[in-house]
């Protein structure tokens, strides 16, 4: 049975019933990546010795009879910023590999593989997770699989592009102003940004703990949700991580929309953006017969201390290296590290404080609203060197603008998601979904419902798109 | 707390070479205008966040559990 095309429901429900083995699922996405990822530079490394017998694994449980789990078999790879025993963390860096390789696996890839996944890599970023393009002068670049002179997006392109090329069906990544939504959006796939704190980010080496989450990308909504679900749980050894016990999404989706109040965002959402991003939004919101507008304050000055205080943690965090060794960062990060090393406290903190305050105005917003839409990107992926984009007739620097619709929502750790349009022969955009704080259940099933009605989809890139 | 005014190239760029110093950071020639440009842009956003009068009651409040 070929299973190349399917989504990680389909593979582990192969499994499970028998009708093929991990293993031969495993060996055809090994061969996928041996064939297809040279011309798109998704992975850092393959494992193959270590794939193949982990799910000789899951092959015995099966055979003797036991469940491996709702992902038994799955083939999956995370950005190379999660630890996997005995590789080097390198989170994109040359600084990295002086390092000693991982003793064992982050949190979130031991959770993925109790559920019976199966890891098969470690995927490209932009360095330290510093960017929003995954053009990475160490690796190089990760190509957009539909159109390989675009940029993946950042910095989980390793991630959105191995998911959209079909090389396997789900990926995690991290997002700290927008680095699983925006790849997702580019690259044409579903990605989740959790609500903050809800997924154990230990063993992901970390940008800006301030602001940082982990979470997964795949092709359809089901096979979200159940990623999400078995990488929920309280870690003790992430100290942001929730308390709250695991509220499993996928049972959850068959509801719908039904009595969900969902709404647009205008404002700074519905400008500095192309006709067609907003368009896609309006064809989403259309369908759901979502009529009502909603306003958030201050959006920009919300993307200001966002981007204070990721400049200032992450600086922090490489703070020795950037004294014995500032030229061995890329040169596409090292600025902004070194300047952000040189922000007064006082401005960090205000920062901080004014977090705050706008997060308890957006509450205010989903106090009568459930979900709110709003474009992922302003445009959709720019060429690789692209330095500029028009937008009504301005001249907008491409990699500071990327941000502008996902920044303000980690800022305050709302989970919100990237949903793929249904575009035939045009390039990949999505949607955004965000919900209120705890509230993932309701935008996946808003994305389900849009699912199912044809509105959103992830088809793999075909190979001569590139 | 303010920076020097973020189109003030000058001022800025004694800033950078007096934090960068107090930091222990060894700023060479070649690196130090994109410094002082992206300061300047973090500088802006500084002015912004600055700029707006936050009631005396809103602290961040981190977690810590000893």
């Amino acid at each position: 049975v070929s299973l190349g095309g399917a989504d990680a429901a389909t593979v582990a429900d192969a499994v499970r019933r028998r009708t093929t083995t991990a293993r031969a699922v495993v060996a055809d996405a090994l061969a996928r990546i041996e064939k297809r990822d040279a011309e798109l530079n998704c992975f850092t490394a393959v494992l193959a010795d270590r794939a193949l017998a982990e799910a000789g694994r899951v092959d015995r449980v099966v055979a003797a009879g036991g469940d491996p789990g709702p992902l038994a078999g799955v083939p999956f790879a995370v950005k190379n910023l999660f630890d996997v025993a005995g590789l080097v963390t390198l989170a994109g860096s040359i600084i990295n590999r002086d390092r000693p390789p991982a003793a064992r696996d982050a949190w979130a890839v031991r959770a993925l593989a109790r559920a019976g996944a199966v890891l098969v890599g470690a995927l490209n970023m932009d360095e330290y997770a510093y960017g929003f393009t995954t053009v990475n002068s160490h690796y190089g670049p990760t190509h957009n699989p539909h159109d390989r002179a675009r940029m993946a997006g950042g910095s989980s392109g390793g991630s959105a592009a191995a998911v959209a090329a079909g090389l396997v069906p789900v990926c995690l990544g991290s997002d700290t102003n927008g680095s699983i939504r925006v790849p997702a959006s580019f690259c044409g796939v579903f990605g989740l940004k959790p609500t903050y704190g809800r997924l154990s980010r230990a063993g992901v080496a970390l940008f800006s703990p301030s602001l940082d989450h982990v979470g997964p990308l795949a092709r359809s909504v089901r096979d979200l949700a159940c990623a999400f679900d078995a990488l929920q749980g309280h870690d003790p050894d992430d100290p942001v991580s929730s308390a709250r016990a695991p509220e499993p999404v996928s049972p959850q989706l068959a509801a719908g929309a039904a009595g969900l109040r969902v709404a647009v965002a205008d404002g700074h959402f519905a400008a500095a953006a192309e006709p067609e991003a907003l368009a896609a939004v309006a064809d989403v919101a259309g369908a759901l017969g979502a009529r009502r507008r909603v306003s958030l304050p201050e959006v920009a000055r919300a993307r200001a201390a966002a981007s204070l205080i990721t400049a200032s943690d992450g600086a922090t965090l490489h703070l020795a290296d950037l004294r014995s060794r500032p030229r061995d960062f890329d040169p596409r990060t090292r600025d902004r590290f070194l300047a952000g090393a040189l922000v007064p406290a006082a401005a960090y903190v205000q920062a901080q404080r004014f977090r705050r305050w706008f997060r308890d105005r957006v509450r205010d917003v989903f106090r009568d609203t459930d979900v709110v839409i709003t474009p992922t990107v302003p445009f959709v992926a720019p060429l690789l060197d692209q330095e500029h984009a028009r937008i009504d007739g301005t001249d907008i620097p491409v990699r500071s603008h990327i941000g502008v619709f996902t920044q303000p929502f980690s800022f305050i750790g709302l989970p919100a998601l990237s949903a793929p349009v249904v575009r035939p022969g045009r390039l990949p955009l999505g949607v955004q979904l965000v919900g209120a704080p705890y509230r993932e259940a309701e935008i996946l099933r808003v994305a389900a419902t849009l699912e199912a009605a044809g509105l959103l989809a992830a088809p793999i890139a075909p190979a001569s798109a590139s | 707390m303010r920076l020097p005014e973020p189109d003030d190239t000058t001022a800025l760029a004694a800033y950078v070479d007096a934090s960068a110093a107090l930091l222990g950071l060894r700023l060479d020639p070649d690196l130090r205008p994109g410094v002082i440009e992206h300061l300047a842009f973090l500088g802006r956003a500084m002015a912004l966040v600055d700029a707006f009068p936050l009631p005396e009651e809103v602290q961040p409040g981190p977690v810590f559990e000893p």
